[in-house]
């Protein structure tokens, strides 16, 4: 019998042929090549460049960046992480865009977590272990990094709550906003994926439905215009 | 300068569930009717499946003239305030209804007699103390007509407990007599809400399908329900969510004498010498203009009716329009809508796709439908368990304590388990206090340098025993439908709501209501108020259903007596 697991990896090898005629189509990667460099600690590089042109923030922003992510949904044993589904360009792009705002808490963030790692781990984050990684990111998640003098604006988790709910708005959104390429996230938790109808087979228990493969935006039903820009509450604000 | 237009007979401030339903009587009626909208008509093409937009950050909802004017909160007001970044409702031709959950129900009789009820059955020693609730100034049968009229005007979706008397075990059994049944059938089940249905009847509970203003088939040449899962927070790609937008407004549009203005952002309402409404206020884009009318209908989110209130002062009304009597913000509360309870289960759920709407309910431990004898409350719970998910809150799911919330670990754990929590609303009765209250921020501006709404306002001993209760129950059911782990939300703060209610309430009264039982002011007589703002109970469901049935009440008293109203 076959698995929708398995079913899904047949549509998501699928879906990867059908994504090299997307504007920001990337080329299919196995997924254990990554998988095998995260693995010795090294970051997948490149994440950025496979995008496009970095749109908010500095390419050792990006490098730093990614290295944390790397540690969030790394790529192991059970497939690409969150670096591969390119939720590095979904932050960029944001910070870019509708998440302007933010882009200040990021420069700042990241460079308290590097004057962390220095002054804690004595050596700059990405050259960690993955082990010395993770233990300094929960030091960075659980608020114990605050006070140590690296410039985290009010609280580190704060940072990290902010940098964790992006990385996982850039694996499991709508790759519209480029993240989750490949699908990668979707694949990874089951989503059958974007239909604009569901059956009511669809619906029970037990059912295997054919993962859909596509943004909400690659059908004509949908006006992009009011998917990007400005930052939420600054527009169509009647006020002089 | 600001431009003086035409005299209307009514001005209708809010075209949304409430404003979007009085609009259509009264043009019927022959009166000559605009309607004044902060927010812009959208349509199916606007509503795409896309999380990112509708939930993370928002869209529609957050690029709102809302947003400017978010009220602040304090559960006390020895509290430091508090202002949430964004508002909960949203401003567009049928308002938040674009986007809701579209849960339609009709409040349970006990709700309109609350304090004669809990009398005649446990002692008026069992009202909780400090609280202001009253009776409703007419019972359920006086609403039950509307209720009706706006069920099969506009499409709700349901299975029928109770008409006439003869009650469905499998509809809602504790519901008040209906005249007739709902136009259509209930929204389909899915394996997972037929399951936790078959626990609860296996538990001797009563559970059936929720009402929805959601059509389960072909309605009035609209489509059905596509089930597609962006329901929540998105608008319908079919329009197949019965907003004012698509139902009564087109329908009062035709009429030729009803008027939709967009982006009329209303600052106030204008007095005469004898202490009429005379005119609505507005601004569209920096430019001011003022729409007189002969009546007026304040029909805007709770918030905005009261802070238009406050904010209207005259010589004639120097606390605020209609606020003499000191009611306008008092009897304020909102329902007790956290304190959800979430459940892990060893096998997948499939609740990819669906909406909060698509669900099973248990009435059994709501309002007074279970003996409160042995009990330290008044009032109850309706539990209601429902299919939805989308990928990125599934990927932020609780991880029950199994596994961390990042890394490799937590990556095999969802990998696991997305498709395997479950979260039930829990909505709660809640009672009105004299210590929960509205008024205007003394600190906080809108961009025009209005002062914004301040909520001060905290959960009471009555609130806290009913969550407590209920969530013993969701616990008890989920664990009966094989769930492996179970944790319960906070009840959380009594901050901007989707559910607010009070402030201009409605009775008979005129000491402790500030509009009468047709919906009119006691103090100015051609000024109307429609909206949750009237109603002094909350029911232990959402309200909608109740302000549209209120509000065709009212319209329609108007148009009956319009000389009477108009002067």
């Amino acid at each position: 019998m076959i698995s929708r697991r398995d079913l899904l990896k047949v549509a998501g090898a699928a879906a990867a042929s059908v994504a090299a005629d997307r504007p920001d189509a990337v080329a299919a990667t196995p997924a254990d090549a990554p998988a095998r460099e995260a693995a010795h600690g090294q970051p997948a590089a490149g994440a950025a460049p496979a995008g496009g042109p970095l749109q908010a923030l500095t390419a050792d922003e990006a490098d730093l960046l990614t290295a944390i992510v790397a540690r969030l949904i790394p790529a192991d044993a059970t497939g690409p992480g969150a670096v591969e589904a390119g939720s590095i360009t979904y932050i960029d792009r944001a910070l870019a865009g509708a998440l302007s705002d933010d882009r200040e808490a990021y420069r700042r963030g990241l460079a308290a977590i590097e004057r962390y790692a220095r002054s804690s781990r004595g050596a700059p984050f990405r050259e960690l272990s993955p082990v010395d990684q993770d233990s300094l990111l929960i030091d960075v998640e659980t608020g114990g990094a605050t006070w140590a003098g690296a410039g985290f604006d009010g609280s580190s988790a704060a940072f990290f709550a902010m940098l964790k709910g992006h990385t996982w708005q850039g694996t499991f959104g709508d790759p519209f906003y480029g993240g989750n390429r490949d699908f990668i996230g979707w694949d990874l938790i089951g989503y059958p994926g974007v239909r604009t109808s569901v059956t009511a087979e669809d619906q029970r228990l037990g059912a295997v439905s054919t993962p859909v493969r596509r943004s909400a935006y690659d059908t004509d039903m949908f006006n992009k215009a009011t998917a990007s820009a400005a930052p939420a509450g600054d527009r169509r604000a009647d006020h002089a | 300068m600001p431009t003086t237009l035409e005299t209307r007979d009514v001005a209708i401030v809010g075209l949304g569930a409430a404003g979007g339903i009085a609009a259509l009587p009264l043009a019927e009626a022959g009166l000559d009717v605009v309607g004044l909208e902060a927010g812009t008509w959208l349509t199916r093409r606007d509503f795409a499946p896309d999380e990112i937009r509708n939930n993370v950050r928002s869209w529609p909802q957050a690029v709102q003239k809302a947003n400017h004017e978010v009220p602040t909160h304090r559960p006390r007001p020895d509290a430091p305030t508090t202002r949430a970044s964004s508002h909960p409702m949203m401003n567009a031709v049928g308002g938040t209804m674009l986007h809701y959950w579209a849960q339609s129900w009709r409040l349970n009789p006990w709700d309109f007699r609350v304090v004669s009820e809990t009398t005649r059955r446990y002692g008026r020693s069992r009202i909780p103390a400090g609280s202001t609730v009253e009776d409703w100034p007419f019972g359920y049968d006086e609403l039950e007509p509307w209720y009706d009229k706006v069920e099969w005007e506009t499409g709700v979706s349901g299975r029928a407990g109770n008409v006439q008397g003869r009650l469905d075990p499998h509809g809602n059994v504790f519901e008040g007599p209906r005249q007739r049944d709902y136009p259509m059938p209930p929204l389909r089940g899915t394996g997972f809400t037929d399951l936790m249905a078959a626990a609860a009847r296996g538990l001797g509970w009563r559970p059936f399908p929720g009402p929805a203003q959601i059509n389960s088939r072909q309605f009035q040449g609209r489509a059905p329900c596509a089930y597609h899962g962006f329901c929540n927070r998105g608008g319908c790609h079919v329009d197949a969510k019965n907003s004012t937008h698509l139902t009564t407004i087109p329908r009062a549009m035709e009429t030729k004498r009803f008027t939709v203005v967009t982006r009329a952002h209303v600052v106030g309402l204008d007095v005469d010498a004898g202490g009429r409404v005379s005119a609505v206020r507005y601004v569209t884009d920096g430019e001011e203009f003022v729409q007189p009318a002969k009546v007026v209908l304040l029909a805007g989110y709770v918030y905005e009716n009261v802070r238009l209130l406050l904010l209207s002062k005259s010589r004639a009304f120097p606390n605020g329009l209609s606020n003499n009597g000191g009611q306008v913000g008092r009897h304020y509360f909102s329902h007790a809508q956290g304190g959800g309870v979430s459940a892990l289960f060893p096998f997948d759920l499939n609740t990819w796709y669906g909406l909060p709407a698509q669900g099973t309910a248990v009435d059994d431990f709501a309002d007074d439908n279970f003996d409160h004898g042995g009990l330290d409350f008044i009032g109850g719970g309706n539990l209601w368990v429902y299919s939805d998910r989308r990928p990125i809150s599934a990927a932020s799911m609780s991880t029950f304590g199994r596994a961390p919330s990042w890394g490799s670990a937590w990556k095999a754990f969802i990998r696991q388990h997305a498709d395997r929590v479950n979260t039930a609303y829990l909505q709660k009765t809640t009672l009105p206090y004299e210590s929960n209250y509205l008024d205007l921020d003394p600190d906080v501006t809108d961009p025009l340098g209005q002062p914004v709404l301040r909520i001060t306002a905290d959960y009471q001993a009555n609130e806290r025993a009913i969550n407590d209760y209920v969530q013993d129950r969701m616990e008890h059911w989920y664990r009966a439908a094989g769930a492996v782990e179970v944790q319960r939300g906070n009840l959380g703060s009594m901050g901007p709501t989707t559910h607010a209610f009070g402030g201009t309430r409605m009775g008979d009264d005129r000491e402790t209501n500030v509009v009468d039982r047709w919906g009119f002011s006691h103090e100015v007589p051609n000024l109307g108020v429609l909206g949750g703002s009237v109603m002094g109970t909350s029911g232990a469901r959402n309200p909608t259903l109740t302000i549209q049935a209120l509000a065709w009440r009212t319209a329609d008293h108007l148009a009956r007596n319009w000389k009477g109203i108009a002067g």
